[in-house]
């Protein structure tokens, strides 16, 4: 019978069957940052479990570290509460053995940065992680979901996930996406067409001549953002792009292996008879840059648009909290605050991008702040190798340390109330980037050119 | 766990959709490395009118009273009505911690998103899909009465007469995880010798998993 990608990664994992009719799908890789796993390792020690398998977990700590002052480690951590949190992390890994990229090392970064960089997640995959955007490793062709921390201490002392099939849903985008758009606009469309609740229930396939041509850097972005969409796995067959991006990374195989394991994954793609539940169709040729008005990733429009009269009760408090009235263009908004990087737009792409748009110019000077916070301490090197780092500066940028930082302000990074921020994160929702701040979803190229606008301006042509 | 058959309670109508993790227990509070606690903090930025911070006496912090939650009426409710989407954005189970240690037993809307939905069944709160029809029916008693019968057993929604409101649809896996408490990693261990063997053929296939 013809299967979708979803059907086949998940038929290759399947255990057993549990009597109550949920399955215990077998996880090859999970993936443990400081926030929501204490609380798993402290029910395995009091339970006396022990965990299945050392070699399947890898972890590094995100969400809490600074991006100022890394050379100290942990002594950078002026917040005893999250310094508690990382050396617990540490304690723990040391406990059971789990091979951790920890503050200091050169690998640490956001997980799902880190987790395709060294080859630790690989096509053909089951991944999770305590973390909602552990979709964006579906880009590789692997079948990755987000879990809470019952289940990832479920996942340690079993390497089984419980779960129940979700029903297969595809995207399909074609067209070539005009200059000066990018898969994070992309990501956006989708979601303001079918709604932050619209892949509920589903996993969905993005396919189409659009995907193929995008990089991976591109797809991940776009997985990245499924869970924005409602669905827990986003995911893109495996091709030659996948192919080349995984080839020799620290993890993956070699040799003779790696022949193998290109046979297993050159069938990582749908059926061409498969049946999807649900599809939808877009074609991408005329789309324009993105942005969001509103407290929900849904609420988006097109950069040279008007805000649309609010339709329901959300919406008229999205606007009331923003602060913003309908029939104003997005380009009347000054900006206080921009931010580059979160596991949506960290990586090496998004910096060149915008920093070929930053080259030569200065930050406006209204903006109260600007920072670029790379994916990874490998990314902090590349983008360093390639000067980048100094373009931003001298630009006005702050370069930081990497982490996810402001994408939701558990660190220091944060913007205060009433300020408006162009970020190239993943979720706009209220006090996300700190307590009253106003988050406006963006590309890297839309964040950069606002940067020197001083309110929202269209990075094309620019 | 609560073991519940028939649970009658008040209702904490919170009338919007999209309700996602981050207003449900904010980022600040996630840095505990404890379960326990988070009930002060829940739906902290509407709750209170300053901005809150882990560690601090939240007795003495300024109530916004336009808030549900400090409405006289509304206070010891224990099962909460929401609109679609209740639960979206963050995988943070602390959301589900924090809904409990303020006594909330069951969470009533229209629709969840997946994560949420997990995480409430597997802590052991009761998560409730209805129809519109039968949320709008619910906030109108929430203006009047204000009290509705939770049925598990036999999957029901009553009003304060036990009149039926609704018959309600549960997994029974989750509805037995609720009623009786049941050990998932215990029971998902009684199959070891399965996923063992199903780890050494995968060893055989794919040996760079195992790195």
């Amino acid at each position: 019978m013809a299967r979708t990608l979803y059907d086949k990664l998940w038929d290759a994992h399947v255990v057993a069957q549990r009597e109550d009719g949920t399955s215990l799908l077998y996880i090859d890789r999970q993936l443990i940052h400081e926030v929501t796993s204490p609380q798993a390792f402290e029910g395995l020690k009091l339970n006396g479990r022990k965990l299945w398998r050392r070699s399947a977990s890898k972890a590094t700590p995100d969400h809490n570290v600074p991006t100022l002052d890394r050379e100290k480690g942990l002594k950078g951590i002026k917040d005893k509460v999250a310094k508690l949190q990382v050396t617990t992390l540490d304690e723990n890994c040391k406990e059971f053995e789990i091979e951790q990229f920890d503050i200091l090392d050169k690998r640490q970064g956001i997980v799902h940065v880190v987790g395709p960089e060294q080859g630790i997640t690989l096509p053909g995959m089951t991944v999770v992680c305590g973390d909602s955007h552990t979709s964006t490793h579906g880009a590789l062709g692997a079948l990755a979901m987000g879990i809470g921390t019952s289940e990832v201490e479920h996942v340690l002392a079993t390497q089984c996930l419980v779960a129940t099939k979700q029903k297969n849903m595809r995207v399909n985008l074609n067209g070539v996406l005009p200059e000066g758009v990018f898969a994070k606009d992309l990501t956006l469309a989708v979601i303001g067409k079918i709604g932050t609740a619209g892949g509920t229930g589903y996993a969905i396939e993005y396919s189409g001549n659009c995907i193929s041509g995008l990089s991976m850097e591109g797809r991940m972005t776009v997985c990245n953002m499924a869970i924005e969409a409602g669905s827990r796995a986003g995911m893109i067959a495996f091709d030659e792009t996948t192919m080349d991006y995984v080839k020799g990374r620290p993890y993956s195989p070699k040799d003779s292996e790696w022949d193998v394991a290109i046979n297993q994954w050159k069938d990582l793609h749908s059926d061409p008879e498969a049946n999807f539940d649900k599809e939808i169709q877009m074609d991408v040729s005329s789309l324009k840059p993105q942005v969001t008005w509103g407290t929900s990733p849904e609420m988006v429009i097109d950069i040279d648009s008007e805000i649309p009269c609010p339709r329901n009760e959300s919406e008229k408090l999205a606007l009331e909290y923003m602060g913003l009235q309908e029939g104003m263009k997005m380009e009347e908004i000054k900006l206080d605050q921009i931010f580059i990087g979160s596991c949506t737009n960290s990586r090496i792409e998004d910096l060149r991008v915008a920093s070929s748009i930053v080259k030569g110019n200065k930050v406006s000077s209204n903006i109260k702040r600007a920072i670029v916070v790379p994916g990874s301490g490998l990314v902090d090197q590349q983008a360093k190798e390639e000067g980048i780092d100094e373009i931003f500066t001298e630009a006005g940028f702050e370069w930081r340390s990497p982490g996810c930082s402001m994408c939701l302000g558990m660190n220091p990074d944060q913007i205060s109330e009433g300020q408006h921020c162009a970020s190239t994160s993943n979720r706009n929702f209220e006090g996300r980037q700190g307590y009253k701040g106003r988050t406006h979803l963006v590309s890297p190229a839309t964040a950069a050119a606002s940067a020197l606008s001083g309110n929202f301006a269209d990075p094309r042509g620019s | 766990m609560n073991e519940y058959t028939i649970h009658q309670a008040k209702m904490l109508p919170l009338d919007r959709a999209n309700v996602d993790t981050d207003q449900i227990i904010p980022k600040q509070f996630l840095k505990s490395i404890k379960k326990s606690g988070f009930g002060p903090n829940l739906f902290d930025s509407w709750r209170y009118l300053d901005t809150g911070y882990p560690g601090q006496d939240n007795s003495i912090r300024p109530l916004n009273n336009e808030f549900v939650m400090n409405k006289k009426k509304f206070l010891g409710s224990e099962v909460l009505i929401a609109k679609d989407n209740f639960g979206c954005g963050s995988s943070r189970e602390h959301a589900v911690w924090a809904l409990q240690d303020s006594g909330i037993k069951s969470v009533i809307a229209p629709s969840f998103a997946d994560i949420f939905f997990n995480n409430c069944f597997k802590n052991g709160l009761l998560a409730i899909e209805v129809s519109d029809e039968v949320i709008n029916k619910l906030f109108e008693l929430s203006e009047s009465e204000n009290i509705v019968n939770i049925d598990l057993e036999n999957q029901a929604l009553l009003d304060i007469n036990e009149k039926l409101i609704c018959n309600f649809e549960i997994e029974p896996f989750r509805k037995k995880c609720v009623l009786e408490g049941l050990d998932d990693i215990g029971i998902s261990l009684q199959y070891s010798q399965e996923i063992k063997a199903f780890e050494e053929g995968l060893k055989q296939k794919s040996p760079w998993i195992f790195r």
